[in-house]
């Protein structure tokens, strides 16, 4: 018996199928990758527990208070958000010189307080400033000690500059400061 | 001129399309593998601060997301002016985000719950009020991981 061959499909259409779907992929997609500034909440403080904080010592603190009015008092100074950089790169970096800056970077806490009215931007403009002062000096040591940038650095060297700087900024318990 | 003439004469070949439909469904294939659909329908302004010093989130699906702002216009008429969370695709209370943590935590894979992040997208206008009462459910909630969503600028 003669095998009779099927007739081949036109596969002309396939295209046209093809790029129905790819036009509907390509509209709903999102390419967007999220990014965004990382933190660490602390644990609630247990009822009746005072906290204490009288253990550190006071130059180890730097405090960056922010208003409704989105102003800056960094240890009773009022500053511009452009000083804020510098000023904590200078406290962190102290290494007990001067006697009202921090005495390590192990030990330097930045204290971050803000009032119920201040806006989010701002809010987002100082901890970015806080983190850069940090970056700038993890980068620094990075590439003092192996010539590269903190972020191109890998396990245990990566661990070990981070211990030199690790970024310990407090997010205080919210307090309402001023009120209108 | 005649051997001019003679190659006019022949046309140029019209082009192969054979491989047409190879090259869009490689492409087809990749956008299918990359694409994200929108989950949430945003019902609040939504415009993010911008930073420079920021991560990036490895792994969304271990997201969970709160939204801030102001009701978009549409819903202004209903909910106000004011800046408000929005979780899922409802208006809800500082008050319910516990139990929308404690949703996603249930939902994950038990190796993954310490990888968690909330992501707290909240608009330019919005003020620290209302985030620092998200930050306290959180803290409630045991859901210390957060992550200011904004948006890279290079400084």
């Amino acid at each position: 018996m003669s095998r009779r061959s099927l007739p081949e499909i036109n596969a002309g259409s396939m295209a046209d199928i093809a790029f129905l779907l790819l036009i509907f992929f390509l509209v709903t997609t999102t390419m967007d990758v999220d990014t965004g500034l990382v933190r660490k909440l602390p644990a609630m403080p247990e009822e009746e527990e005072i906290i204490d904080d009288s253990q550190i010592k006071a130059r180890n603190i730097y405090v960056v208070l922010v208003n409704a009015k989105d102003q800056l008092l960094v240890e009773d100074e009022l500053i511009t958000i452009s000083e804020l950089r510098e000023g904590t790169k200078r406290f962190l970096d102290n290494w007990g010189k001067n006697p009202n800056l921090s005495d390590n970077p192990q030990k330097a806490i930045v204290s971050l307080q803000n009032d119920r009215g201040t806006s989010y931007e701002m809010y987002i403009n100082v901890q970015n400033e806080l983190s850069a002062a940090y970056h700038e000096l993890r980068d620094r040591e990075a590439q003092k000690k192996f010539g590269q940038n903190y972020s191109d650095l890998k396990g245990e060297n990566k661990k070990e500059i981070r211990k030199m700087f690790p970024e310990k900024i407090s997010e205080a318990e919210p307090k309402n400061v001023e009120k209108n | 001129m005649s051997r001019f003439k003679k190659k006019k004469q022949g046309g140029t070949p019209a082009i192969s399309t054979a491989s047409l439909p190879d090259i869009v469904f490689m492409l087809l294939f990749f956008f299918m593998v990359t694409t994200v659909m929108r989950e949430t329908t945003l019902l609040v302004e939504n415009v993010l601060p911008k930073a420079s010093e920021v991560k990036k989130i490895e792994d969304k699906s271990l997201c969970s997301y709160i939204y801030v702002g102001a009701p978009v216009s549409e819903m202004k008429i209903k909910f106000g002016t004011e800046p408000r969370i929005q979780l899922n695709d409802s208006f809800k209370l500082a008050s319910d985000i516990q139990e929308f943590v404690a949703t996603k935590r249930e939902a994950t894979a038990e190796e993954k719950k310490p990888q968690l992040i909330t992501c707290i997208k909240a608009d330019v206008d919005a003020k620290m009020g209302l985030i620092t009462d998200i930050k306290q459910e959180l803290r409630k909630a045991q859901a210390f991981k957060i992550n200011y969503a904004t948006y890279t600028i290079l400084d």
